[in-house]
């Protein structure tokens, strides 16, 4: 009997084969795979537009091999509407962090999502600005330390976070809201599975879909890559509690 | 072909696969890649289940799984 080697695991193909420029430990990383993967398993790489943002993922169309392009901060949702209008036929995707989405880019994915055009938002919530330092962003949790709330944040003086995929679950116009964590291999695999909804919402022609995902910042928030995702399952999980907020008929 | 091939060029040294190894054969090497990280690696292919805990959770998809099996 001979023995052949059956595969297990192999890089995407539509991964560009290129080592990214993040931190080590960083699960921008793990949810870049988990879009190649799904664009190659859905057989989209013709037909896939990504719309990059404004932060860490700023390079993000560099590490695949479908088209992308580049928006303003925050601005990746109105842009990514634009695209799918005038190309129906086309798969269109934003990739955006928390500074991006949840601050600057707040009254775009809230009136994206609003209208309800089939686009899919894939949102990395790691609760502050990588990219540039550090600093607090919308979905900072009370009392967490950054570059500008070095006493922790206080809801006296800098708010309460803000949980996304709940507030644009309220609305009408989206077709799949869910939040998921980066933070092991089974979340991995359940945020897949959100993702592939996510992705077949638009695939269908069903609606707006958008997945958080719970992610780290070793860097920033003064962690090994470990003790991050122990945090994530610590602190941030009970604020931003994992599930699906909005499925509307036919998604699957 | 190996069962467990990680790309030590690609691999920065997170140690998240190590963590989550349920049988415990990836550890951090002396040596240094081109990036000056110290990569991880497989001390006992022939121990490794094909979970693919650690391909899930690597960040930089340093990591492939092979597996033998009889046709």
């Amino acid at each position: 009997m001979a023995e052949q080697m059956k595969v297990i695991y192999e890089r995407p193909r539509s991964w560009a084969n290129k080592v990214t420029h993040y931190c080590p430990g960083c699960t921008h990383g793990v949810a870049h795979r988990l879009v190649a993967e799904l664009v190659d398993e859905m057989g989209l790489v013709d037909k896939t537009i990504g719309v990059w943002p404004v932060g860490c993922a700023v390079l993000g169309y560099d590490y695949f091999n479908f088209d992308s392009v580049e928006a303003a901060h925050g601005r990746a949702p109105a842009m990514a509407t634009g695209i799918k209008v005038t190309n129906p036929d086309n798969f269109v995707f934003t990739y955006q962090g928390d500074g991006d989405l949840a601050s600057i880019g707040m009254a775009e994915i809230v009136h994206a999502a609003a209208r309800g055009w089939p686009i899919t938002v894939i949102f990395i919530n790691n609760g502050n600005y990588g990219m540039t330092g550090g600093q607090m962003a919308p979905t900072t949790l009370l009392g967490q330390k950054t570059t500008t709330s070095p006493l922790g944040r206080t809801p006296q003086a800098n708010g309460f976070p803000i949980r996304v995929a709940e507030m644009l679950a309220q609305l009408d116009g989206p077709a799949y809201i869910a939040r998921v964590s980066l933070d092991s291999p089974v979340n991995i695999r359940k945020a897949k599975s959100a993702m592939r909804k996510a992705f077949n919402a638009q695939v269908r022609g069903i609606g707006f879909s958008l997945v958080e995902c719970l992610s780290t910042c070793p860097t920033n928030w003064k962690l090994t890559p470990v003790e991050s995702m122990e945090r994530v399952r610590k602190e941030v999980m009970p604020y931003f509690p994992l599930g699906e907020f909005k499925v509307v008929e036919g998604v699957l | 072909m190996e069962r467990v091939s990680i790309d030590e060029e690609r691999c920065k040294s997170c140690g998240l696969c190590i963590s989550i190894c349920p049988v415990k054969i990836l550890i951090i090497s002396d040596r240094l890649n081109a990036r000056g990280f110290r990569p991880a690696q497989c001390t006992d292919q022939d121990k490794c289940t094909s979970c693919g805990s650690c391909a899930l959770i690597c960040p930089d998809i340093a990591i492939e799984l092979h597996r033998e099996v009889k046709v």
